[in-house]
């Protein structure tokens, strides 16, 4: 018993690795492309997809369902793409709408089959949640085998996905077939739902989408590494999600790797150096303290220059106000700048930068004049 | 025609463009000597972005034909070096200064090639050229407006090709970027390069060009500065509304 569950165990965790890293890599192009929504609607209209293509097979292979929800996902950006182009409606709400039609359509079908008296169809309403637990080992080959085909395929065309993402008119202008390689790049995030639909189902797949990007953006600077990260994010979360919810009973997998992704934005929203949230309300706060400190000193620097024999002659609080921005605290500024050892008071109302104060100001206007360089 | 065995570096012919059913370039012809600093002048709206871009195909067309150095635009790559307009791009994508002057060598690398050490040296020395030598590694996201500009012009010269089309390079820059840009397209314009620059500030054409077209939905005029740059045209593109009636009557006759 205890070798089966581990059998079953492993198994799962194959498949929801295998799916998180697919989801993780492409997801990376559509969140970096503004197409995480795409996704959302690809993996709703794979719907009926599934329902027809076991209505006109009779097999529930993994491959047959596959190629029914590809091609309907397919089918749906197709059909936006159009309606897109040849009328007024903006791209939301076309989205909207076909999100909506085809899983609407995807229901009907599902509710038909399960009035037919036979049994065969058992299962498919599994596909709406994902049921991780039902993955066979034909299941995973099957997802392992396109992943890698998607996976490789974007790996070989790196460089013209890279300029394609980044920068359009460029790519075109370099007499790149931009259209065609956007179609094949959109086909092969519909690659990457529909490897996922059997495990976490057509309404939570977006998730998969665009969660390990959204989090592996806040912490990379490249593309190659946020790339990795959002595949290691996947593969983590999803081995994560089958270790829960094979140790906890009736915890559905689906949504509990779901569910530790949304974490992982979440925290990585808050804590990812350089973009999180407590890293910028930290850098705002410094500013905040720092911004009428600065501007201070270089006026003191400044008027210290008309006074080169005596650089530390005082000079009067009033005429620094006058140089400062209305409602500056410019008291406030000069006793930090004292504090920290670059201004001294001279005689009360006068003040005067001190030598390390002046290096201080020549470094300023060193670096803002390389910055500008 | 056929004393003219010269080849233009770029020849435009009737072109059209319309968004729905309103022309926004209506029946452009144009020809643009090798070796010339050319500025697109002409009011908002009046389609010098919408003819570059039409120009190197990155839009539909209603008509019209593109030769480069005589040849059909198809059979041309490689010829156009394009920096779009700095505003509308994502710079907030994960990438670096060099990584974006390295797409630059991507049109010599071909299908599936990747960059190795001699396309980063290029890219290092056209870093160098505008003056960013030191922030190679520095994220897009980190850069200010003028440094954003100078990448853009670091990758075009990366490509090193005859035509160099830029749109709006001037466009809300520093003072030393404006210089920084100024001396690279001087230095392209010795090296024989043709530049096509769409632009907004009049005062400084007779400075940065030595060719303008005067546009607005029509050419109203298109020549050296000396000639071209004159009152009277210039009150024919900007003054009143007169191109844009003009194409209106063209339209509706």
């Amino acid at each position: 018993m205890d070798l089966l569950d581990d059998y079953t165990l492993r198994l799962v965790a194959a498949g929801s690795a295998v799916l998180g890293a697919t989801s993780g890599v492409l997801g990376s192009f559509a969140y970096l492309r503004r197409q995480s929504l795409l996704g959302d609607a690809v993996s709703h209209a794979a719907l009926p997809g599934i329902a027809l293509a076991f209505l006109l097979t009779g097999s529930k292979l993994p491959l047959v369902i596959m190629i029914g929800a590809a091609v309907a996902g397919w089918l749906a950006t197709l059909a936006m793409r159009l309606v897109v182009a040849r009328s007024r409606v903006p791209f939301d709400s076309a989205l909207g709408m076909f999100l909506a039609g085809f899983f609407g359509l995807g229901m009907v079908l599902l509710s038909i089959l399960q009035k037919r008296p036979s049994a065969a169809q058992a299962g498919l309403e599994s596909y709406l949640f994902g049921q991780a637990a039902s993955l066979l080992r034909r299941d995973v080959v099957t997802m392992a085998v396109l992943a890698a085909v998607a996976v490789a395929a974007l790996v070989v065309l790196w460089k013209e996905f890279k300029v394609l993402s980044f920068d359009a008119d460029f790519a075109a202008s370099l007499g790149l077939p931009v259209r065609r390689l956007d179609g094949l790049l959109t086909l092969l995030l519909v690659v990457a739902i529909v490897i996922g639909l059997q495990t976490v189902g057509v309404v939570l797949m977006s998730a998969m989408i665009v969660a390990p990007a959204a989090a592996a953006r806040q912490w990379s600077r490249r593309l190659t590494p946020m790339v990795a990260t959002a595949a290691a994010i996947g593969v983590l979360a999803g081995v994560a999600g089958s270790l829960a919810s094979s140790l906890t009973p009736r915890l559905p997998t689906g949504p509990t790797i779901v569910l530790i992704l949304s974490a992982t934005v979440a925290l990585s929203l808050a804590v990812a150096p350089g973009r999180g949230l407590v890293w910028r309300a930290l850098r705002l706060g410094r500013l905040r303290r720092a911004p009428e400190q600065e501007p201070v000193l270089m006026h003191l620097y400044a008027l210290s220059l008309q006074h080169r024999e005596d650089p530390e002659h005082g000079h009067r609080e009033a005429v620094l106000r006058t140089m400062s921005p209305p409602g500056a605290d410019v008291r406030g500024a000069l006793e930090r700048l004292v504090q920290q050892g670059l201004a001294r008071r001279t005689e009360p109302g006068l003040w005067a930068p001190t030598a390390v104060g002046r290096r201080e100001a020549e470094r300023v206007l060193e670096r803002e004049s390389e910055e500008r360089r | 025609m056929v004393e003219e065995a010269r080849a233009w570096a770029l020849e435009v012919e009737d072109l059209t463009v319309a968004y729905g059913d309103r022309p926004v370039l209506w029946d452009i012809d144009l020809q643009v000597p090798s070796g010339v600093k050319l500025g697109i002048v002409g009011p908002n709206g009046a389609g010098k972005s919408t003819l570059v871009k039409a120009a190197m195909g990155l839009i539909p067309t209603v008509a019209g034909e593109v030769r480069l150095f005589g040849r059909p635009r198809a059979a041309a790559h490689g010829v156009i070096a394009y920096v779009p307009q700095r505003a509308t791009l994502a710079w907030d994508f994960p990438t670096d200064v060099l990584d974006v002057v390295t797409m630059g060598t991507y049109g010599r690398l071909g299908w599936v090639r990747r960059a190795g050490p001699s396309e980063r040296r290029q890219a290092e020395e056209a870093i160098a050229q505008v003056g960013m030598s030191g922030f190679a590694r520095r994220p897009i996201a980190e850069l200010s407006g003028g440094q954003q500009q100078r990448v853009l012009l670091a990758r075009a010269l990366v490509q090193d090709a005859p035509i160099n089309i830029l749109d709006e390079p001037f466009q809300g820059v520093d003072a030393p970027t404006e210089r920084a840009i100024a001396e690279v397209l001087d230095a392209l314009a010795r090296a024989g390069k043709t530049i096509i620059v769409v632009h907004h500030d009049l005062q400084t054409v007779p400075e940065y060009f030595d060719s303008v077209l005067l546009l607005n939905v029509r050419v109203i005029a298109a020549g050296p500065v000396a000639e071209v740059f004159t009152e009277d045209n210039l009150r024919l593109t900007f003054g009143g509304r007169v191109g844009v009636l003009a194409a209106r009557a063209a339209v509706e006759g």
